[in-house]
This record gives structure tokens, C-alpha cells and sequence, in this order.
């Protein structure tokens, strides 16, 4: 059984302007040890499949039209509030894009992360090193002593004292390992990252992503990385699924899908691979017009942009075919160009 | 947003246009805003003609009935009638024009001295700036219902020097809005351009900066028309401003003090009216800046 | 921060000879002749002039107001034309009064306000949340020396579960003078009794003089919980499993107060110039009737002494509200 599975998950967005299909039949399965790169241009919907993986969509404003999210087998999207609470933080860790803005301001970052840890240690007793009888105060003191660990284990120096302090007396790279260390000290299995360096100093970046690779060797973690760029796919994960307009249009290990790409997509993406110049999301030199997600067409979404585009591929929307074993593109001329 | 880059980029007057179209959506969308709206339009028709058909135009006039004092409220005399014998439903009717208009020339007169104020002090800045916003700012500290009323005693009675009393206490609040509106509008590069152009400072003022900084004032107008009704109200009600034969609401209530508990609709009814006018213009002020303010939207 | 607050009090020294000049300024603007009032409509030209000589105001106006202002510092507010009395000394008893009562309401506006605004965010948009909006709005738009009325009618008059209005029943003997605030005092005298008694009296006017804080707190509250709720961190918070309530009750709570702590500062010197209308309803023997009826004469010296006395304890309580801030916020320096 996959540690996760998402099966033809439907999206729809309401909004001032009507609501939008934002993701169409979202297929993705990730296996135990798995390190996923979900690469795709802005607003193809890569943050709103992470944040469906932990429920976090607020509905309204969104709704599931269908599919299914399958964690350990167990449908997620028909769990109830206090399952999905006992999942998040413990099971399942996330990390976010910017860490100057995902920190709470007004706390010390160790009273967060102790929260995180009491609340991960009362769903399982063992992350704390206790067992169910524990008293409160044991559990925060082996919570706290959880957090300086778990801040010296990200490289925080002088963690013992550093827990104490608020987040503004912490630079950027710094700030992103305390919420590296706040979404592993609950040893969740499963981890979520949405750009999790997309908002880091270049220099910084690389330090980061050495420090996820490390951690995620260590423990063992299974990894979903949100991502503008290839070349951390290409440097850190074991496979990638490539998103355009709300879907996934090719999905595989790395090595078979980037020296053989399948999909127009994804060699265009990888023609521009980014420099410098170009502004972040932004695809260069790729002509055309992403279609509305209101009024989306009933064929390939992505035939707008597509210098092979027929007729064909405005029928209905192409499935997924198998190139070679694991990897899938969804295209209708697939091994063809 | 992806149907963003399908429509491509509009004009200005199109997204100036769809911004007014959403606001008015939402407005539409806001039962409070119509229920203001209502209560507004209907207190200003019976600010217009209730003065001409009231049952008994005569009490307004400051006509008394000894024999009918203290009649409870019945079909003849809706609002019952008080210690003179006066018909309360025609006195508050009467008294919705002067709450209004005396509630109206409150926030135009401290609109306009508050605006020359702070379009002077934008303006020059420095030490002008300075000194005038001290001067504001002082004032802001100063308790504004006992400068209204100490005022409005001095001068002596009657709604004319009330209402400039009160008007007196509520400038600064426009002055610090117009200030801040007119140092960003200076920079702007229509008026570096007529200033090239060598116009003086109060033509530019007049012909170039406040007509673009008019919006927000009207707005602050019209949030602020509810608070001026209530405190032209309150002095009316501590006894400094008008004479009794004016039919103010404060007034009327604070006379009817006197017979409580047994005669209290004659407390009872000014004070609803006090209270219905003042909320009505609150809801409708809270539902425009709902509209021309997105942000504070939700 | 000690450093700091030493630095703001001494501020307060401009702006307090700003104050001082301003008031005086505008009294003398003002037309009208308190001497003249205060000698009596009898009074010959000669009687008028030796009062004036007596108060001291028939000297140059800089003169009139370098002695005003060495005055104050020296606790000599002037004294009233009237009754004769020192400023000073009225306000020692009235003002007291009056904190009393704006406290009473504060705490209370506060304590309902906040909670009331958090749930009133967290419904956004439905039927709470329309309703605590709704009655907000109506409360704040609710006048309230009419509000004072209603409530006099209903537990004073009718329930009769109240005392009508004051401040102590006259024939009884109140707790001895400490703070002038008669609910500590009669705590501190340890008399129960007259603890209740004072409370009693207390809750009318409290009561009528909360609403409108209480309301426009709940509003502040609601929309800056509104503004919180939307940041990331409370989405890492959620995505880590911290539970709906530790989120919102200490989280989001501690950051939408201290927004909202600006309105509550702003407020204390809002409702102490607003008394009066309270105070008037309840015969709450305060620095509002007693501004009243010092106006109603006018006899300018309590008029200048309550103004600034109110105009000190709200650059006092925006002190008090930006320390608090501090606290709150650990990214504030006090430097
Ligand atoms: N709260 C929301 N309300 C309305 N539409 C939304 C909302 N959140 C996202 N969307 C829409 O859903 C689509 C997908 O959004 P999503 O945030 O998943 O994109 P993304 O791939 O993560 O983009 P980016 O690279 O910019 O992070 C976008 O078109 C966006 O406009
Ligand atoms: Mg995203």
C-alpha cells in the first residue's frame, strides 16, 4: 500500500468572478522513502494539492467536486476534524514558502514548537520518550527538551538559549530551520514542503536544501516538494510530477522523465530552465495563453500553448499512458515527438 | 489570475468602473446597509414635509394645551403629550429637521476649516506643518464635549452658535485626513508639472490637489453625520445650546427627566429618535466604506 | 523601558504648557465676564473692579497666565469665582469619581469586547457574527444619557433593584477617604456593606457609560482577529495540528489585542470628556457636573482645571496603552 494516494481529485474555487476548476483530476502516488518534486508554472495549483493533502483548503470558499486522498489506505477527504488533527504535525509535516511570515510574531519560537510536540506527544506518547501516564509538566519539560534537540539537529548554535527567543531576532535561513525543526519534531512520516526556499537569499537556499536532504536521509522521510525549479528536482528527489493548469500532464522518476521527456510541457520547462533574469513562476519563451479556469476547455489544457497541437487534442482530455514503467504522461501524441 | 491573462490588461476607466460595480454588489449584499439607506431616506423625508403635516403644527410653534398634560400615548395623540400638553408625536417629527440640518452644518463648517487647515499644513510642510499639527494634535487631547459645550455656553444660546461650537471641537479630525492626503497628492506629477508651470501655491491648491483629495472628505463626512446628530443631542440634552420652545430631541428628552417614571413617553420617543437617526446613518456609513475602502471589506 | 517611560513623562512637560496655553487662550477668547457674573447683577462698577483686583484678572493677560502656570506646578489650579473654592481641592474629590466610573466601564467594555470580537471573527458571516455586528453597531449609535434613562426606568423605577443615582446615600457615613475610588476604599476599611453599596451605585452608570467601548472594542477586535486569521503563520499553526482553540485563545488572541489596544488607550480620554452625560443622568457627583455647572456660570477656572486634568489622564493612559503594547509585542524597542 502507498503511504499516499490521490485518485482524480477535482478542485473548484469560488471567487467573486464564479468559481474555477482550479485542480482536474489530480493522480499521485508516493511510496514509503519516495522524495517527490511537483514542479509547474504559478497558479497551476502545486500549493492548493499540498494543502488538500493536510485538508488545510478552507470550504468554502473551495469544494471537492471528487477523488479521493488516500493516507496509509484511509480516505482523508471523509475524515473527521479530530482524525485529521491527529494526523497534521504528527503524521504529516508541513513547511511553507516564507519563514519570515509563517513564524507568530509575538511568540518565542520554543513556545510554539512545544505546542507542536505536546500536541504531537498526546496523539503518540512515544515522540515525547514518555508513556501515557506522564504528567503534564514531565510532557513540557521533555517537549522543550524535544525542541532544543530538535533546533541543535537544524543547526541552530547555541540552541539551549536561542529557544527562547522571538522570531525577529532570527535571520531568514535561520527562521526556515526553526520551522524545518517545528515540522519534524512531531516525526511525522510524511512531509510537505511548498517552496520551502523560494523566499531565501540564493546563498542561503542551497544551505537548506542540504539540510532537508540530511534530514530526510536520516529519518528515513517521505517527501512531497513543492518547487519552481528543476534543478532541486533534479538534485533531491527521487521522482517528479509535472502540474499545468490543475493537472498532472507527466509523473515518474527523475531520471527516465528528464532525459525523456513525454510531454510538451515539460520540455518546455526544461528549454527554460531559470536564469537569473527570470522572474519567479515566469516561463520563458513559451508563447500563448493559459486558458480560464472557469470556463475551462473540454480538451487539453494545455493545446493553447502547444506548437504540436491537432485536432485531436481538443476532444476531451487526454489520459494518462505509460511510457516506460512509473512513468506516465498525459498527452495524446505521448512517445510521438 | 489566469482569466486575467485570457481578457489581457483593461483600461483604467474599465477597472475604475468594475471596482465601483463590485462595491455596489457588495453593498447590495449587505441587508444592514439597505436597512441604513432606508432609515436615512425616510428620516429626511420627514425632515422635509413632516414639519407641514404633523397633527398639531401649533405645539411646535410653542402652542400649549394645559388641559390634555401628560395624555398617554392613544390614537389621537400617537406619542401621548407632555407636561404642557403639547402633542410629543409633532414635536419629535418637527424635530427631525433640526437634528438633521444642525447634525449637517456641524460636519460641513469642521469639513471646511479642518481641510484649510490641513491642506495648509500638507502644503508648506515644515514649520508651518508643524506648528499647525501641534496646534491639532493639542486639540485632539482636549475633551471635545466640554469645549463644545463651554463654548456654545459662552456664546450664548442658540442652535447657530451650538452648532459652530460643536463644529469647533470636531475639525482636527479633518485636518489630520486632509494633511496626509494632500502631502501624498504635492508630489504627484500633475502638480510638479503646474508648478513648473509656475502657478501659485493657492491655485494649486484649489485647482489642482483638493478636487483629488474631495472623495475621502465626503466619506469622513458621512461616517461622521451619525456622531454629529448624537452630539448635538447630547448638549441639547445638558441643557446648553437650544431654548426650550425649539423642539430638539436632547431637549425634549432632558425636560421629560423630570416625569419619569410615570409620564415616560415623553422621554421615551425622542430618545428613539435620537437613536434610530444616529444608527441609520451609522449603517449606511459603515456600509459605504464597506464599498470605497476594499480593504477593510469582509 | 524605565529609561523609556522617564522619557515619555517628560515629554508630557511641552505638551502640558501646550495644554495649559491652549485652554487659557480659549477661555479668554470666549466673550462673556466671569467677574462680572460672579459680583452679581447688584454689583456697582467699583464692587466689580475690587473683585477683579482680588482675582487677579484685571492684570495683562501673560502675567494672568505665568501665574496660572507656576500655579498648577505648585498644585494651585486657581480657585472658582463662585463658590470661592480651589480647583485643586474639587478636583481631588470629583476627579476620583470619575475615574472610578470610566474604570468600572473600561474593565467591563473589555472583558466582554474581547472575547465577543474573537467568536464574532471566527463566525464571520454568519449568524453570531451578524448579530454581535448588528447589536455593535446599534450600541454604539445608542446615545447614552438615553441608554442612563432606560436604565433608571427599568431598575431603578420599576424593579427597583438599584439606587437611582449618586454615589453613597447621603445619611450614611462613606468608608474613609484612601484612593477616593469608594469601592477600594471600603474594601481597605474592610466594610462589606459598604462595598456593596458603593458597587450598587456603581453598576447603573457603569453599565450605561460600557456600551459604547464595549461595542467598538468588539469591532476593533473582530476585525483585526479577521486580520490575523489570515496570516501564515496561523496555516503553520493549523497545518502542525494545533488544536482550533489553543490557535485561536492563545495564538491569534495575543496578536489581534494588541491592535486593538490602540482603541482602548484612545477610549479612556473619550469617555472621561463624555461623562458628563452619565454623570448628569445619575447625579454622579464627578468632573462632569461639576465641568457643567462651572460652564453654566461661567466660571472659567474649573472649566481650565477639568480640561486639563482630563487631557493629563489621557496622555497618561496612551502611556500606559504603549507599555502594554510593548509587552506584547517583543518586537517594539523602547530605545
Ligand atoms: N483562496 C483562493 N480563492 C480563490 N482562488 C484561489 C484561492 N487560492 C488559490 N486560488 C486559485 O487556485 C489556483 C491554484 O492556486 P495555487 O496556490 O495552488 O497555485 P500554485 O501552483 O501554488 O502557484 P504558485 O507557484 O504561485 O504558488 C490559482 O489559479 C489561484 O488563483
Ligand atoms: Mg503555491
Amino acid at each position: 500500500m502507498a503511504l499516499l494516494e490521490i485518485r482524480n481529485l477535482h478542485l473548484a474555487m469560488r471567487s467573486f468572478e464564479g468559481e474555477a476548476h482550479v485542480l482536474n483530476g489530480i493522480d499521485l502516488k508516493v511510496d514509503t522513502g519516495e522524495i517527490w518534486g511537483v514542479v509547474g508554472e504559478t497558479g497551476c495549483g502545486k500549493s492548493l494539492t499540498g494543502l488538500s493533502i493536510s485538508r488545510l483548503v478552507p470550504t468554502p470558499p473551495a469544494r471537492y467536486l471528487a477523488g479521493e486522498i488516500l493516507f496509509e489506505g484511509r480516505d482523508l477527504l471523509a475524515a473527521s476534524e479530530a482524525e485529521m488533527r491527529a494526523l497534521r504535525g504528527r503524521r504529516i509535516g508541513m513547511i511553507f514558502q516564507d519563514p519570515t511570515t509563517n513564524l507568530n510574531p509575538v511568540f518565542r519560537i520554543g513556545d510554539q514548537m512545544v505546542d507542536v510536540a505536546l500536541h504531537a506527544g498526546h496523539a503518540d506518547p512515544a515522540v515525547l520518550g514518555l508513556d501515557r501516564r506522564a504528567s503534564g509538566r514531565a510532557r513540557r519539560k521533555a517537549a522543550r527538551a524535544l525542541a532544543v534537540r530538535m533546533l541543535e539537529r537544524v543547526g541552530i548554535p547555541d540552541a539551549a538559549r536561542r529557544v527562547d527567543d522571538y522570531p525577529h531576532q532570527f535571520s531568514g535561513g535561520m527562521r526556515q530551520r526553526v520551522l524545518i525543526a517545528m515540522a519534524l519534531i512531531g516525526k511525522p512520516d510524511l512531509l510537505i514542503a511548498d517552496e520551502p526556499t523560494t523566499a531565501l537569499d540564493v546563498s542561503v537556499q542551497a544551505q537548506i536544501l542540504r539540510l532537508i536532504h540530511d534530514l530526510v536521509v536520516e529519518d528515513g522521510l517521505t517527501v512531497v516538494m513543492i518547487t519552481h525549479n528543476l534543478g532541486v528536482v533534479a538534485q533531491l528527489c527521487t521522482h517528479v510530477a509535472v502540474m499545468y493548469a490543475g493537472n498532472i500532464v507527466e509523473a515518474g522518476p527523475v531520471r527516465p522523465v528528464f532525459k525523456n521527456p513525454g510531454h510538451p510541457y515539460t520540455r518546455a520547462l526544461m528549454a527554460a530552465v531559470p536564469t537569473a533574469g527570470t522572474k519567479r513562476g515566469e516561463l520563458a519563451g513559451l508563447p500563448g495563453i493559459v486558458p480560464s479556469l472557469f470556463k475551462p476547455p473540454p480538451g487539453c489544457r494545455f493545446a493553447t500553448r502547444c506548437a504540436h497541437a491537432t485536432a485531436a487534442c481538443d476532444l476531451g482530455a487526454p489520459a494518462m499512458r505509460e511510457l516506460s514503467p512509473g512513468h506516465s504522461v498525459a498527452c495524446v501524441l505521448a512517445g510521438e515527438i | 489570475m489566469s482569466a486575467a491573462v485570457e481578457t489581457g490588461p483593461r483600461n483604467a476607466l474599465s477597472s475604475r468602473w468594475q471596482n465601483w460595480r463590485r462595491g455596489a454588489y457588495r453593498f447590495r449584499q449587505s441587508t444592514l446597509s439597505i436597512v441604513g439607506l432606508v432609515i436615512v431616506a425616510l428620516l429626511i423625508a420627514v425632515a422635509l414635509v413632516g414639519p407641514y403635516v404633523v397633527p398639531h403644527p401649533e405645539h411646535v410653534a410653542g402652542g400649549v394645551s394645559t388641559a390634555m398634560r401628560f395624555r398617554p400615548p392613544s390614537a389621537q395623540f400617537w406619542f401621548g403629550t407632555n407636561e404642557l400638553g403639547q402633542d410629543v408625536f409633532s414635536l419629535v417629527v418637527a424635530g427631525s429637521r433640526i437634528s438633521l440640518l444642525a447634525g449637517l452644518a456641524v460636519v460641513v463648517i469642521a469639513a471646511i476649516f479642518g481641510t484649510l487647515i490641513g491642506a495648509v499644513a500638507g502644503y508648506f510642510g515644515r514649520w508651518v506643518d508643524e506648528a499647525l499639527m501641534r496646534f491639532t494634535d493639542l486639540m485632539l487631547t482636549l475633551p471635545s464635549l466640554i469645549l463644545a459645550m463651554a463654548i456654545a455656553a459662552a456664546l450664548g444660546p442658540g442652535i447657530g452658535n451650538m452648532v459652530f461650537a460643536i463644529a469647533m471641537s470636531w475639525w482636527p479630525g479633518f485636518a489630520r485626513l486632509v494633511r496626509g492626503e494632500v502631502m501624498a497628492k504635492k508630489e504627484e506629477v500633475f502638480v510638479q508639472a503646474a508648478r513648473a508651470l509656475g502657478a501659485g501655491a493657492p491655485r494649486i491648491l484649489m485647482r489642482h490637489i483638493l478636487p483629488n483629495v474631495i472623495s475621502p472628505i465626503i466619506v469622513k463626512m458621512s461616517l461622521d453625520m451619525g456622531f454629529a446628530i448624537l452630539t448635538v443631542a447630547s448638549l441639547g440634552f445638558v441643557g446648553i445650546g437650544v431654548k426650550p420652545p425649539t423642539p430638539e430631541w436632547g431637549s425634549l428628552l432632558s425636560l421629560a427627566r423630570g416625569y419619569m417614571p410615570d409620564y415616560w413617553w415623553t422621554a421615551i420617543f425622542p430618545g428613539m429618535a435620537i437613536f434610530l437617526a444616529v444608527f441609520g446613518f451609522n449603517l449606511l456609513g459603515d456600509g459605504l466604506r464597506d464599498v470605497l475602502d476594499p480593504k477593510a471589506r469582509r | 523601558m524605565l529609561i523609556y517611560t522617564v522619557r515619555r513623562l517628560l515629554l508630557l512637560i511641552p505638551v502640558l504648557v501646550g495644554l495649559s496655553l491652549l485652554v487659557f487662550t480659549i477661555s479668554h477668547l470666549l466673550p462673556g465676564d466671569p467677574v462680572k457674573l460672579a459680583a452679581g447683577p447688584q454689583a456697582t462698577q467699583a464692587e466689580i473692579q475690587s473683585l477683579a483686583r482680588e482675582l487677579g484678572t484685571d492684570r495683562p493677560l501673560p502675567a494672568q497666565y505665568w501665574s496660572y502656570a507656576t500655579g498648577l506646578v505648585k498644585g494651585d489650579w486657581g480657585q472658582s469665582v463662585l463658590t470661592r473654592r480651589p480647583v485643586w481641592d474639587d478636583l481631588k474629590i470629583y476627579l476620583p469619581a470619575t475615574l472610578e466610573l470610566v474604570i468600572a466601564a473600561m474593565v467591563l467594555a473589555v472583558a466582554i469586547g474581547l472575547p465577543a470580537g474573537l467568536v464574532s471573527a471566527v463566525y464571520a458571516n454568519r449568524w453570531p457574527d451578524y448579530l454581535s455586528r448588528t447589536l455593535s453597531l446599534a450600541a454604539i449609535s445608542m446615545p447614552r444619557f438615553f441608554l442612563g434613562l432606560l436604565l433608571q426606568l427599568a431598575f431603578a423605577m420599576w424593579l427597583l433593584w438599584l439606587p437611582l443615582g449618586g454615589r453613597f446615600p447621603i445619611i450614611d457615613e462613606p468608608p474613609p477617604f484612601v484612593t477616593g475610588f469608594l469601592t477600594i476604599d471600603a474594601l481597605v476599611a474592610g466594610d462589606l456593606g459598604a462595598f456593596a453599596t458603593a458597587l450598587k451605585h456603581l453598576a447603573l452608570p457603569a453599565a450605561a457609560m460600557c456600551l459604547s467601548p464595549l461595542a467598538t472594542i468588539t469591532r476593533m477586535m473582530r476585525a483585526s482577529t479577521l486580520e490575523v486569521l489570515q496570516q501564515d503563520y496561523v496555516l503553520t499553526e493549523r497545518a502542525l495540528g494545533l488544536s482550533q482553540r489553543l490557535i485561536l485563545f492563545k495564538y491569534v488572541f495575543k496578536n489581534a489585542l494588541s491592535a486593538t489596544l490602540t482603541v482602548i488607550g484612545l477610549y479612556v480620554g473619550w469617555l472621561l470628556g463624555g461623562t458628563v452625560l452619565v454623570e448628569t443622568v445619575f447625579d454622579w457627583p464627578g468632573i462632569g457636573l461639576y465641568a457643567t455647572k462651572a460652564i453654566v456660570t461661567q466660571d472659567f477656572m474649573p472649566v481650565m482645571g477639568v480640561t486639563l486634568a482630563i487631557g493629563v489622564v489621557f496622555i497618561l493612559s496612551n502611556l500606559v496603552v504603549d507599555l502594554a503594547y510593548g509587552l506584547l509585542n517583543p518586537r517594539v524597542r523602547y530605545e
